[in-house]
């Protein structure tokens, strides 16, 4: 087990440091000076080589590269050319809201999907099936800014119904009631486009479960078959679907962009489209990375908890 | 956009019940379920036809349609199959959504084809070349696709966009590196099942060089896997250059694009709900035919079989 | 949940369970597939019928259909009675509450036919609770007395562990646990060890032998292998292509058989007093596609002493329960070469099985 950590972990570190390098070198790619646009008008070329050598732009990339993880380790991942305040501020700020999204959305989408599995897996070939099957083809090929979209001309437009407010946030700790309504469309918008993922994904897995032997035992115990599918077919078949959900997970957080900067959502997503616009750069590299990183870190995690939830696996 | 993370873990393909095994259609009680799809793959096509035709036309011939995109010619914000030729409708600038959708066609078509080419030609000789030669040659290329597939992906491109002022190349190739890993480790995960085949050991055996084997031998029998998965692909791309247009991050105004219309019509969401619905639709069609045709060819293939 | 009906009054002339005709054809892709084809008999408290027919026969399908578990392509016809009760055709509901209370089931690897992720004690206790509405406490009591009655060492142990910690031969022990759990009055075996090596195979037969005894339920051992029920049944049925060719109490079938599909098998009986190498062969020829069956006897092809009158008229079994039934035209015992088969093969036989 601890062995298995450790190997996953070393194979993580070559990853890592092309991603971390390749952040760094972004500001190389500029156009110009990465910092130009802070100058006023009327600066001299001076002006720009004072700020370029503040922030270690007038330094050779791998220089700047050793620089850069020396303070990343410590938390510290430089300061944002617009506000001047350390970038790991916005980020520790952000990144609560995105993941609240991202939790609520996986949520939402299991919690339709799973029943929705188990329901088609059962009916197999039946009409229930080949409805839901269409529908869940069909839903996949929205994307999530056509289905943001729907989501607020239906339930959040005066003209049709006016049950979640167009835009805002409240933060969760503040009012839990008024977060859920500000988080509640932009998580569905989120959820709708995984919704068919899961459902397809279990519903294939819970056929092959249900040809096994054990599901034949249980029925022929009497049992009925709600609670055949759910207590005896639903688990040994939800394994892949959990990983699937850990690795979506990461995907939610790093996606959050565009239902962020619709619903106007202050996260990671919206922090990073804003800095984008504003040519922000260590911001859009800071984000990047923690993004990337915890990415990564969730499919190794991912990888390694499948080992964890199935007694089978975990005996050896 | 959520789709395009997916792009490169094809094995969540398995997940699609395109095939039913035997033992399982023997629960479906009859073949009626298999044959459904047709209409929808006729229909897929014909849909398809029409993209391109629009697409082609914009190119090659911009005079056959009875307004420029770039210039009102009526009220703005026009009702679609309300006039004609000009049926769907004008946006919020009285320009023509027929025209104007047509030139998002081509936007759209071109980023996806030349995307997918490149990935196609650069991911599959990666994928070929790991394939045959294994050992360090496949860690090194490994290496390099992992690192790519830990970005979400519209980070990455986001992040480029911070540094890249948009234009069609550089969004087209923005795209295009991030299509390559999924193909290189299709096409290496078919060719390394291929090359374990007899007639490969035979080959060999006979003193083929490398190069022989990796074009004559492996690269053919790894088309059909890349094919369809080239469609699906095609579906993502568009999905992704859509979610830059509509962040305002991919070509600029007054080129239209799908995303860009949806954008530039978001706030006439309540008042003119076809503003938006229209490019939506369009985008919703062509992306639902592409992966139509996508399942279509890989349950024809059975492509779930090279268990990647 | 509640007690069926049928309990506690028993009608005096029925036996424990009766099937008659009992037909189950499949709707298969390829045609009507007749796994099961008009079979008849009935067993008393305290009895035990053999089961016996090679591999296709349609054994599981016939013990299935006395309980009504057969996969959704099959039509059940005929006739199962319990205890004087229909079966066949009563509504899903009310067949659960038969299935695993009255009649229960043992399958024939324990390997698959246990739940993976669910620890033993939950596997066991599940349908107490649900036929007998015990509570948590009172039905994993009863879990602990169960494994301990089957002969798994460290019940409180073992209750808590997942199937993959057990070996095999323990683990067919606790689905035969799981079969007794709510005492029920027929327990059928479907080829209960036929997964596991010889000696854990005849300890799984004694066990189920002493405690039908013990607790005087009706039972049906299935096999493909004559040798395995030879000294542990009271009646014997031989099954061939959806068909039952002979039937009759087990010393008379031994002591007479008449069909030459029962004579191929006893000749097919494994035994281990015999090197390998000379042991007998399998039955040759292969078992006949129950789709596209013919008119005439179903063994006909297989069959040496097979005429005309075999391949167009099928021989019919007889109707009389009890008595020596068999389906052949030419049935063994009319010529001179099958008595000395009698006398050589079957003393041996009879012995290997009951040691
Ligand atoms: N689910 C099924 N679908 C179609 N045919 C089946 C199915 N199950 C069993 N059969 C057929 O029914 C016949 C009897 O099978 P079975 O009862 O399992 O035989 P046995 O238990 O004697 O080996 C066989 O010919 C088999 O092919
Ligand atoms: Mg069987």
């Amino acid at each position: 087990m601890l062995r298995l950590l450790g190997r996953k972990l070393l194979a993580l570190i070559p990853v890592l440091f092309l991603v971390t390098f390749a952040t760094t070198a972004l500001p190389d790619l500029v156009d110009g000076s990465p910092v130009a646009q802070m100058l006023g008008p009327g600066s001299t070329p001076q002006d720009l080589k004072d700020l370029e050598h503040e922030f270690g732009y007038d330094k050779s990339l791998p220089v700047r590269y050793v620089t850069w993880v020396g303070h990343a380790l410590t938390g510290d991942l430089g300061e944002s050319l617009k506000t001047r305040t350390p970038v790991m501020d916005g980020i520790t700020e952000r990144f609560p809201v995105t993941l609240e999204l991202a939790v609520f959305a996986l949520l939402m989408a299991l919690i339709v999907a799973v029943p929705l599995g188990v329901w088609t897996a059962a009916k197999a070939g039946g009409r229930v099936d080949r409805v839901i099957g269409g529908l869940s083809s069909g839903l996949l090929s929205i994307p999530t800014f056509v289905s943001v979209f729907i989501l607020v001309y239906f339930f959040a437009n005066p003209n049709m119904m006016l049950a979640f407010k167009p835009t805002g946030w409240e933060y969760i700790s503040v009012d839990f009631a008024k977060n859920i309504e500000f988080a509640f469309l932009p998580a569905l918008a989120l959820a709708l486009a995984e919704i068919p993922q899961f459902q397809r994904l279990l519903r294939s897995d819970m056929l092959a479960t249900l040809q096994e032997d054990f599901i034949l035992t249980a029925r022929s115990k009497g049992l009925s078959t709600s609670y055949v599918l759910f207590r005896h077919a639903l688990r040994p078949s939800s394994f892949s679907l959990l990983t699937v959900s850990g690795l979506t997970l990461g995907r939610l957080i790093g996606g959050t962009v565009i239902v962020e900067s619709y619903f106007a959502i202050p996260g990671l997503g919206q922090g990073m489209y804003q800095a984008i616009n504003g040519k922000d750069i260590p911001v859009v590299q800071g984000t990047v990375v923690v993004i990337a990183i915890v990415y990564v870190l969730l499919n190794t995690l991912v990888d390694i908890g499948y080992s964890l939830i199935d007694p089978r696996v975990r005996a050896r | 956009m959520s789709t395009l993370e997916t792009a490169p873990e094809p094995a969540l393909g398995a997940a699609e019940p395109t095939g039913l095994r035997p033992s399982q259609i023997k629960r479906a009680k009859s073949g009626k379920a298999r044959k459904r799809p047709s209409i929808l793959l006729w229909f897929a096509i014909a849909w398809m036809s029409i993209v391109l035709l629009g697409a082609l036309l914009s190119l090659i011939a911009p005079g056959v349609f009875p307004h420029e995109y770039g210039k009102a010619f009526g009220d703005a914000k026009q009702k679609p199959f309300a006039a004609w030729p000009e049926f769907l409708g004008t946006d919020g600038l009285g320009r023509s959504h027929l025209t104007r959708l047509a030139f998002g066609a081509r936007v759209s078509m071109i980023v996806a084809l030349v995307s997918v080419v490149v990935g196609v030609v650069i991911g599959g000789l990666l994928g070929l070349v790991a394939a045959y030669f294994r050992g360090v040659t496949e860690m090194i290329i490994d290496l390099f696709s992992d690192a790519l597939l830990a970005f979400p992906p519209l980070i990455l491109l986001l992040a480029l966009s911070s540094v890249y002022e948009p234009s069609q190349t550089s969004i087209t190739a923005g795209l295009a590196v991030l299509t390559i890993p999924g193909f290189t480790r299709l096409t290496k995960a078919s060719a390394i099942a291929q090359s374990n085949r007899e007639y490969v050991t035979v080959a060999k055996a006979m003193g083929a060089g490398p190069g022989r084997i990796i074009f004559k031998e492996l690269l053919p029998n790894t088309f059909p896997a890349v094919m369809s998965y080239s469609v699906i692909v095609m579906a993502v791309l568009i999905v992704a250059e859509g979610s830059l247009s509509f962040l305002g991050l991919s070509i600029p105004p007054p080129m239209p694009s799908w995303g860009g219309m949806i954008n530039a019509a978001k706030d006439d969401l309540s008042l003119y709900p076809s503003q938006v619905f229209v490019p939506c639709g369009v985008l919703f069609l062509t992306v639902f035919s592409l992966n139509v045709i996508g399942d279509r060819l890989r349950a024809k293939f059975d492509v779930r079989d090279t268990k990647l | 949940m509640a007690e069926p009906k049928t309990t506690g009054s028993p009608t005096p002339d029925e036996p424990l369970l009766r099937a008659t005709d009992l037909r189950v054809h499949l709707d298969t892709p390829r045609g009507l597939l007749k796994a099961v084809d008009g079979v008849s008999f009935s067993i008393e408290r305290g009895e035990t019928l053999g089961l016996v027919g090679e591999s296709g026969s349609g054994k599981s399908m016939l013990v299935r259909s006395l309980m009504g578990i057969c996969p959704s392509i099959a039509d059940i016809h005929g006739s199962v009675r319990l205890d004087g009760r229909e079966l066949v055709g009563v509504p899903r509901k009310e067949a659960r509450t038969i299935w695993g209370n009255r009649i229960a089931m043992v399958f024939q690897d324990p390997m698959t036919s246990l739940n993976p992720v669910l620890r033993i004690d939950r596997q066991l206790t599940e349908s107490m609770r649900l036929h007998l509405g015990m509570g948590k406490k009172e039905a994993g009591e009863r879990a602990i007395e169960l494994l301990t009655l089957v002969g798994i060492p460290e019940p409180v142990k073992r209750a808590r562990q997942y199937p993959h910690q057990l070996s095999g031969g323990m683990r067919q022990r606790v689905t035969i646990a799981m079969a007794l759990a709510c005492d029920p009055d027929v327990l059928i075996a479907d080829e209960a060890t036929t997964a596991l090596d010889v000696t854990v195979q005849r300890q799984i037969l004694d066990l189920l032998q002493e405690i039908q005894a013990e607790r005087g339920m009706g039972m049906i051992l299935v096999s493909h292998d004559l040798g395995v029920v030879a000294g542990r049944t009271d009646q014997i049925a031989v099954m061939y292509a959806g068909r039952m060719v002979e039937h009759s109490p087990t010393a008379d079938l031994f002591a007479h058989r008449r069909h030459r599909y029962t004579e191929a098998l006893l000749g097919a009986v494994p035994r281990l007093d015999v090197p390998r190498d000379q042991r007998p062969r399998a039955i040759p020829g292969a078992p006949p596609d129950l789709v596209t069956l013919k008119s005439g006897c179903a063994f006909a092809a297989r069959c040496t002493a097979a005429d005309d009158l075999c391949r167009e008229e099928r021989p019919e079994l007889g109707d009389e329960l009890g008595a020596h039934r068999f389906a052949c035209h030419h049935p063994v015992g009319e010529d001179v070469a099958a008595v000395e088969g009698v006398e050589s093969g079957q003393p041996s036989l009879m012995k290997e099985a009951t040691a």
